[in-house]
């Protein structure tokens, strides 16, 4: 009875652990099918602006607001920390360093993945749920082509807009906050913020992550809306999904970029 | 929705965005500083160089006229080669000091060069002759603490007694 059951957990991890693989393996082949079909989005370019109107232009603004707010937290937190070290006029150079090079991919990442991302994969899990996907096969129109690749590459070239456009309400939230509220001087926020960060890494860095985290959240939301069980539970699964599992991969990304792109900043 | 409206917002976000992109890299970041500027090489070698970093300003009397390129180890004589950036319009006499600084206690490191008054100017690629190493503070503190207890009035408990 106990080697039973032992064998029985055995064969429960071998069956998650296989599922995974040919998961992996799917969304691997996916990904190679999006890209091939990419050029039939670029083609058409039609489709795909008008998914870069709905991933992009609809998450305007969500992604500005939340960035200003989070412009002004960091400046008000920021300076309490700072001037307790006598370094209040740093405030510049805190703010523009944590948004340009973490707080704006991260975190308009995960806004991007929860507003449009949740919505691509329902949009793509309901075609399938209504039969549009078949029906699109039987005339010979590629699935793939006509509704995937279109909002993968809308959502590839938004997010590291959205991105700059998070930080850039940041920053000026926090300069809000610091100079116009608490009254840190001018010329002193913005000159620490100059001579603080560089182009070429640190805004440069932000762009490859945002760039990232646009092509990972873009994926995982077709491949889930595309991979969706054709019911009602399936597609609310997949959103779901889409949601938990993007917002996962925009922290795991991020922490495997930050410690890449550090390595360059040493002494040496 | 029609395709003119859509086209029309795509368009507006698309520039905002850029137009942020260029705000971060002129406006935060520094993008026109120095990569512009014409320049110029110099060497200086230093015992130690402390935690001087990779692009490290170079100041002279407080103004930053270049930056630290790289940093290595010269395998002959053991002394840290720095390579500066120079910007063109500063040329300094052969006879220029490079002092490794810090701003502050707990500031930046940075490399403060004085002038000297010889009138041969420093070209591309020479080298500074007259250089002057990081202070650290570890080590003064324990030379500090070995001069008190050899010159203590029990100098067989001081570690540097001998």
């Amino acid at each position: 009875m106990p080697a039973d059951a032992i064998a029985r957990g055995f064969r429960r991890v071998g069956n998650g652990t296989m599922r995974a693989i040919a998961r992996a393996g799917f969304a691997t082949r996916f990904f190679l099918a999006v890209l091939y079909h990419s050029p039939a989005a670029f083609h058409r370019l039609q489709l795909t602006v008008r998914e870069i109107y709905f991933a992009g232009v609809l998450s305007l603004v969500v992604i500005m607001v939340s960035g200003l707010f989070v412009g002004m937290v960091l400046g008000l937190q920021g300076y309490d920390a700072l001037n307790k070290y006598g370094a209040g006029d740093s405030l510049g150079i805190f703010v523009g360093l944590s948004l340009v090079r973490e707080l704006g991919p991260v975190v308009a990442g995960l806004l991007f993945a929860s507003r449009a991302g949740s919505a691509v994969t329902a949009e793509i899990g309901l075609m399938k749920t209504t039969e549009q996907l078949s029906a699109m096969e039987m005339m010979a129109v590629d699935p793939l082509a006509r509704i995937v690749a279109p909002r993968f590459w809308g959502g590839v070239i938004s997010m590291p807009l959205l991105a700059a456009l998070f930080s850039v309400m940041g920053v000026f939230g926090a300069y809000l906050v610091g100079v116009r509220l608490i009254g840190v001087d001018s010329g002193t926020f913005w000159g620490n913020m100059r001579a603080g960060i560089e182009f070429w890494p640190d805004v440069t860095n932000g762009i490859i992550k945002s760039t990232v985290f646009g092509i990972a959240v873009s994926l995982i939301a077709v491949f889930e809306g595309y991979d969706a069980n054709p019911t009602a539970e399936g597609v609310s699964a997949a959103t779901t999904r889409t949601v938990v599992g993007g917002s996962l991969a925009i922290l795991a990304l991020d922490f495997v970029l930050t410690v890449f792109m550090f390595r360059g900043l040493g002494t040496v | 929705m029609n395709k003119a409206t859509i086209d029309l917002w795509v368009g507006i976000f698309v520039t905002i965005g850029i137009g942020a992109i260029v705000f971060l890299a002129l406006k935060v970041g520094n993008l026109m500083s120095l990569e512009t500027k014409p320049s110029y090489r110099l060497e200086a070698s230093f015992d130690n160089i402390g935690g001087l970093k990779l692009r490290a300003p170079v100041k002279a009397a407080g103004v930053i006229v270049g930056r630290v390129e790289s940093v290595r180890l010269d395998p002959k004589t053991y002394e840290a080669v720095v390579t500066l950036r120079m910007d063109d319009g500063y040329q300094f006499s052969k006879d220029t000091i490079a002092q490794i600084l810090t701003s502050g206690l707990l500031g930046e490191v940075y490399i403060g060069l004085e002038a000297g008054g010889d009138p041969a100017m420093l070209a591309d690629g020479q080298r500074v002759a007259k250089t002057q190493s990081a202070v650290v503070i570890e080590k003064l503190i324990s030379q500090f603490l070995f001069d008190k207890a050899s010159s203590g009035p029990t100098p067989s408990t001081g570690p540097s007694a001998k």
